[in-house]
């Protein structure tokens, strides 16, 4: 026995197993990783049931109604040393956090509680949860229904008598939202358009008084449209705050919640599978289509996905032509020498260099020295507020273009040398010059290799933040970068991005607790997407080396 | 067969034909053009580089500028005016200046060329002005000590309008405790010099020295009463008589401390919180033989107190405390402001800076926290009667006995900074002893700005240190066992996985580290520990235990695919050691182990600590490093493995002694680009630590580093300040970092690769 662990020492198997150990231990990081963003930023959208507990605490009897958010295991000692008297046999206890909603009511909306604590524990059907604008959900138990203050329905009928309101109020809402957003923001959109022409041509000189006249006219017609918009806002606005419920929380307390908080009213205890999953896929939804409510913490993420995508494209504009031209300077013309070792080196501590430094520079040369210097020249109306002297898309976008150089170099340069010399010098031979070879076979046949630089490089921007904090991204943009309004594409604009809205709901929001589960979930959304992005670029990669390896034999 | 040969030498011109000429002229004309437009395309890459690191250092330059001094005007201000100026001063943007005169007249001028703008008499009655002193720098106020032993308060208003839309300043003088005198000396004897501290609150100190040497004071409070006029309370105080006659005095921001300076150059240092008991806290000799004190000033912020010597020595004090807590006296640091008698001495009214003068005319500027002399220059002149700084210290006025006032422009952007500012321990105001010590700013505007770059430099490796500790093992070993041990099929999907988690955006890694990890190891401490033990031991038990197993058993897994068959294992025996972590946690450390390691360890401890850096940042260096290893060891070329084992060497044998050896520099690449990642992550460092800038190496505590510091203090920091162009210098600072690393790590990789061409 002993003889034979000697040999099993010596041969080197135990080292090589360890070796082993270590690409398992990655893999299962990775795979671990996934799977708790996927389990935690999936469970968030399912509708939990809602438990109405006893719970004895201080001495007495307490109710509360919430679902259970988080449950751990702690030792009965950690729970005393945080002043928590326990009368236990058990040395180890569960211990739940509960997410009780009605921030409006008690003030805080999640609890710890513990588990040799809870007397009983019901599952009610008749709790109802709504989700609000404001103070997060409500929970509780439906007591009547008023229109314009009368009591229509009460007790068991409330519920059904609920439904047709709600669904008015929804229609109201939207109503509203479209006119506030996008017909009102147009109107003021052009008005403040109109103001900068004004201020423009009294810089210029040329501020006669028949465009007095001309400006004053359409500024009037605008402000006619405005006063119309107001009308009916505030039409719309006596509607939707016509009607009203009444529910009894988890103390006995009856509340009154206007209709109009309301954003969406179920009872997930006496929802059927099918029922669930259709909340579930609605849900979903609702989160990658729509505005985030609440300082970011409840709602979607919509705005930040349409910014992550816009600021990407414009990124990609810049960084593919430059980067393109890099490799086929690299691959095609350099002679090897000191100049092209130099530009390796030059590439590699572009990737090498820490983002962040990128966000400082793209700060002080783009947005102070470039930005700060085009208002001066072509935006002179619009002083001392800056246009381009701030923050925006464009300089986020050319940041990351920097940024993102030697992926598509790299990338690039790699298709290019896998190309076998015969087909360059048989295009040479037939009398092509060198830039005709260069585009009519050369080009063509490395894009797929371009293409995996630009994927890749295009999952590295949407993941990456810290420079984007300095250069352009905002946790809540008042427009998109991309809209209606003349001339569409806005680079000027602050916008907001997946990655900054992780960071920024994680660990800028007042209420942490509340928030993060939708931080899994749009973490979630973000690391899919990189994920697909990059298995592209692989398989991309992996089918083109094949095709290569063909054509050289 | 003609015909159509005609019809080709139609369609196709032949080679002299002009057209034929146009069109090669035309296609040779698009190939030089790609060449060159190509060749700029590829140059501008270093031309970012460098284009990134010359604008960094540009931005970052005036840093170390010294300061600029020019004589701007000269006029005569003696004209209209009789008496000698006892105060010169200027208004904020330095056009309005006044002069105070021991007539007892204000008189206000253009500062540009001196032509009055109004003057104001001052209700003194009988008696005559013999001192003067300013308290709050920002305030306007000034005291007057008259010879009848009382002090009257005066205060400078600069009203800016636009009538007209011309700017205009109107200038006027209040008397905040009325125009009717103090009283600070009971027995009414003439003050020969007078201190002065004001506070926003409305509490007054005033002190001064009578003719015949003693020192008397006046704590005044002024307190709005229940009609809306002011309720002035006043104690006055005499301190006890000293052995030899006070040659200045002095009072500190906070009212608490006077200082008295002697004829034999001691200071003493009494405590008048409570007026009536006044306390001698400490005296110092503080002169070297032949040495006396000429003058005492306090810096901004009424913390330093500025101690002027007959040999042109300039020191500075502030009250600090020894290891008992009890206060003393420190000399902190010495300025050679000249080799004549300090004459004056000028605080800056916004910065920790001030201007001196000497009795041979050498003017000097300094910047106290820096310990630097900014600026020296000799006047030419000497007798000079008064001098000023503006209030935003870009003017120096200096009036000579013969009345002709010169104003110089000062250009002193960034004193603040100096290498022993940003790298060294300095000794800060109301600190025990030098500290590293980074506090970029404050609420209240007398604080002194911390700038070393120290505890930040120390955090970034600190964090790189935890997370290199975690990464290079596991990293390295991963590379060996995918690049030479692995079937090639295994090889095909761990690759992709490695690259995906190279791809994981840092800001979600962050993320979990901060609000899934770093709670999840407080509440499993002992599980980390247990971990790493368990997992080398448990995966070496079970190698041997599959050793033993019978072949056809064993031949059901292939070879080289060990790792996967220890993916279960290795899984397991993660879960078990988090799984008996409580109960071992109950069991031996009396079930609260974060108490135990506080309590009865004695050693701080942070949620957000540098065992969760070490596994955050750790896993996201680990591809990169796993990447570059591997491709170093999978390039090793086959005849060399191949001979080492066609002679008799195991694999594992083969692997030591040939393959890691030819591979090294590779590996060592691969570790330097590693290292120059994990020094420049952000988001990562950002969010799972609490981001203090300490200088420990605690594992229980977190970090600041130089990149975390730049995004969190960046966007509020003001463009052009020296705030801003320090965090710019921290971006050089890890831009040289990592691009010392990086070229390095470049040019030992283009060897290698020349050197596996070769063989």
């Amino acid at each position: 026995m002993m003889n034979d662990i000697k040999d099993w020492y010596r041969s080197g198997l135990p080292f090589v197993w360890l070796n082993a150990a270590a690409v398992s231990a990655s893999i299962i990081m990775v795979l671990g990783l996934l799977i708790l963003i996927a389990v935690r930023g999936l469970s968030h959208f399912w509708p939990h049931t809602v438990y109405e507990m006893t719970y004895h605490w201080g001495g007495q009897d307490e109710v509360i109604i919430g679902e259970i958010h988080d449950q751990e295991l702690v030792t009965v000692q950690q729970l005393r040393d945080a002043g928590i008297q326990l009368d236990t046999e058990d040395e180890i206890v569960t211990r739940y956090l509960i997410k009780m909603g009605n921030r409006d009511v008690y003030g805080v909306d999640f609890r710890n509680v513990v588990k040799p604590l809870i007397m009983a524990r019901e599952v009610p059907g008749d709790i109802v949860v709504l989700e609000r604008h404001e103070y997060g959900n409500f929970y509780g138990f439906l007591k009547n229904v008023k229109q314009s203050g009368q009591v229509i329905a009460s007790g068991e009928a409330s519920w059904e008598a609920l439904q047709p309101l709600l669904e008015r109020v929804y229609r109201l809402y939207d109503e509203i939202k479209e006119i506030e957003k996008s017909e009102i923001g147009s109107v003021n959109y052009r008005i403040e358009r109109l103001r900068l022409k004004e201020r423009g041509l009294e810089l210029d000189g040329k501020k006669t008084p028949e465009a007095v006249v001309e400006l004053d006219a359409a500024r009037a017609a605008l402000q006619g449209e405005y006063r119309v918009l107001e009308q009916r806002l505030v039409e719309l606005y006596t509607e939707i705050k016509r009607d009203s419920l009444t529910a009894e929380v988890q103390n006995g307390q009856v509340v009154e919640i206007p209709l109009d908080k309301i954003v969406k009213a179920y009872r997930p205890n006496t929802m059927g599978l099918f029922a669930k999953i259709g909340f579930y896929i609605g849900k979903l939804w609702e989160f990658v289509s729509d505005e985030p409510r609440e300082a970011n913490t409840e709602g979607g993420i919509f705005p930040a996905i349409y910014g992550t995508v816009i600021m990407v494209l414009v990124m990609s504009v810049m960084v593919t032509p430059l980067g393109i031209i890099a490799a086929v300077y690299l691959r095609e013309y350099a002679k090897e020498g000191p100049l092209v070792r130099m530009i390796h080196i030059a590439v590699n501590n572009l990737a090498g260099v820490p983002s962040i430094v990128y966000g400082v520079f793209g700060l002080g040369f783009f947005v102070y020295f470039l930005g700060g210097n085009l208002d001066q020249l072509f935006y002179p109306e619009a002083l001392p507020s800056p246009t381009f002297g701030t923050p925006g898309l464009m300089w986020a976008s050319l940041t990351l273009a920097l940024l993102t150089l030697p992926v598509v170099i790299v990338s690039t340069e790699e298709g290019l040398a896998r190309i076998p010399s015969s087909i360059r010098e048989g295009s040479l031979a037939l009398g092509a010059t060198k830039a005709e070879t260069l585009w009519r076979t050369i080009l063509p046949m490395a894009s797929p290799a371009m293409m995996t630089g630009l994927i890749l490089a295009v999952a590295r921007a949407a993941g990456e933040v810290a420079p984007l904090m300095l250069v352009g991204v905002v946790k809540l943009a008042p427009s998109l970068p991309l809209d209606g309004n003349f001339p569409f594409l806005h680079l000027d604009r602050k916008f907001m991005h997946l990655g900054f809205h992780i960071y920024d709901v994680g660990f800028q929001s007042p209420n942490v607790e509340a928030a993060r589960p939708l931080v899994y979930a749009t973490a979630l959304l973000l690391v899919l997407v990189i994920i697909l992005l990059n298995i592209t670029s692989i398989t991309i990669r992996n089918h083109l080396r094949e095709k290569y390896r063909a054509l050289e034999q | 067969m003609e015909t159509s040969s005609a019809a080709l030498s139609k369609l196709i011109p032949g080679p002299d034909e002009p057209i034929a000429k146009r069109r090669r002229a035309w296609r040779t004309f698009k190939d030089v053009l790609a060449h060159y437009s190509i060749g700029i395309g590829g140059i501008s890459v270093i031309f970012s580089v460098v284009l990134i690191f010359f604008y960094l250092a540009y931005v970052v330059l005036p840093l170390f500028k010294s300061a600029h001094i020019e004589p701007l005007v000269e006029y005569n201000l003696s004209e209209g005016i009789t008496g000698r100026t006892l105060f010169l001063g200027v208004e904020e943007l330095a056009e309005v200046g006044f002069q105070v005169t021991d007539q007892g007249v204000i008189r206000y001028f253009q500062a540009e060329n001196g032509s009055e703008i109004d003057r104001v008499d001052l209700p003194l009655g009988e008696s005559q002005i013999t001192s003067l002193a300013v308290g709050r720098l920002d305030s306007g106020v000034m005291a007057l000590g008259l010879s009848d032993g009382r002090g009257l308060l005066v205060q400078q208003v600069f009203k800016v309008s636009f009538p007209n839309d011309v700017r205009t300043i109107t200038p006027s003088a209040l008397y905040p405790l009325g125009e009717e005198p103090m009283v600070i000396d009971e027995e009414g004897r003439p003050l020969v010099k007078l201190a002065l501290s004001n506070n926003e609150d409305g509490s007054i100190l005033l002190a001064a020295i009578t003719e015949d040497g003693a020192v008397v004071y006046n704590s005044i409070m002024v307190e709005e009463s229940m009609l809306g006029d002011n309720e002035i309370t006043s104690t006055t105080g005499i301190l006890p008589v000293m052995a030899t006659r006070p040659v200045d005095v002095s009072v500190s921001g906070d009212q608490r401390w006077l200082f008295v300076a002697d004829e034999a150059g001691a200071i003493a240092m009494f405590d008048v919180s409570e007026p009536d008991e006044p306390m001698l806290v400490d005296q110092q000799n503080a002169t070297a033989v032949g040495q006396s004190i000429t003058r005492l000033r306090m810096l901004m912020g009424g913390i330093s107190l500025l101690v002027g010597y007959s040999d042109g020595i300039v020191a500075q004090w502030f009250p600090a405390r020894d290891e008992n807590g009890h206060y003393y006296l420190a000399r902190v640091r010495d300025f050679d402001a000249g080799d004549a008698a300090i004459q004056f001495i000028e605080p800056e009214q916004q910065r920790k800076g001030f201007v001196t003068l000497d009795a041979a005319g050498h003017l000097a500027v300094h910047s106290s926290t820096a310990h630097r002399t900014v600026l020296e220059r000799d006047l030419g002149r000497q007798e000079i009667m008064e001098i000023s700084v503006s209030p935003r210290a870009n003017r120096i006025l200096i009036l000579p006995e013969d009345g002709y006032l010169q104003v110089l422009d000062v250009e002193n952007e960034h004193p603040d900074t100096s290498f022993s500012a940003l790298w060294q321990k300095v000794w800060y105001e109301s600190w025990e002893k030098p500290e590293y010590v980074w506090q970029s700013s404050a609420a209240n505007q007398d604080f002194e700005p911390k700038y070393s770059l120290m505890p930040l430099a120390f955090g970034t490796l600190k964090a790189a240190f935890y997370a290199m500790l975690f990464a290079v093992p596991l990293a390295i070993m991963g590379a060996i066992y995918t690049a030479y041990f692995m079937a090639p099929k295994m090889r095909s999907y761990v690759k992709p996985t490695i690259e995906i988690m190279e791809a994981l955006p840092t800001v979600i890694l962050g993320f979990l580290a901060g609000l899934w990890l770093a709670p999840f190891f407080e509440s499993h401490l002992p599980g980390i520990a247990i971990m790493l033990v368990l997992l080398p031991v448990g995966v070496l038990v079970f190698a041997y235990a599959w050793h033993r197993m019978p072949q056809k058993i064993r031949w059901l897994v292939p070879d080289g695919w060990a790792a996967l068959l220890l993916v279960p294992v290795v899984g397991f025996l993660a879960w078990l050691s988090f799984a008996i972590s409580l109960p071992v946690e109950e069991l031996f450390f009396g079930g609260n182990m974060r108490s135990w390691i506080t309590n009865d360890l004695g050693i701080d401890f942070d949620q957000r600590n540098s065992i969760v850096i070490g596994f955050a940042l750790g896993f996201a260096v680990i591809p990169t490093i796993f990447s570059i290893t591997e491709d170093a060891i999978f390039g090793v070329p086959k005849h060399l493995t191949n001979g080492s084992l066609a002679l008799g060497a195991t694999p594992w044998q083969t692997l030591t002694r040939v393959v890691l050896l030819s591979a090294s520099p590779g590996i060592f690449s691969a570790i330097m680009i590693g290292l120059g990642r994990g020094v420049g992550e952000t988001m990562i460092v950002l969010m799972a630590t609490g981001n203090t800038p300490i200088m420990d190496m605690n594992i229980f505590e977190g970090m600041r580093t130089l990149a975390a510091n730049i995004a969190v203090e960046m966007p509020e920091s003001e463009v052009g300040s020296t705030h801003y162009r320090i965090l710019f210098l921290a971006a050089v600072v890890l831009f040289t970092f990592t691009f010392i690393l990086n070229t390095a790590a470049e040019l030992i990789r283009q060897r290698l690769r020349k050197k596996y061409a070769s063989l």
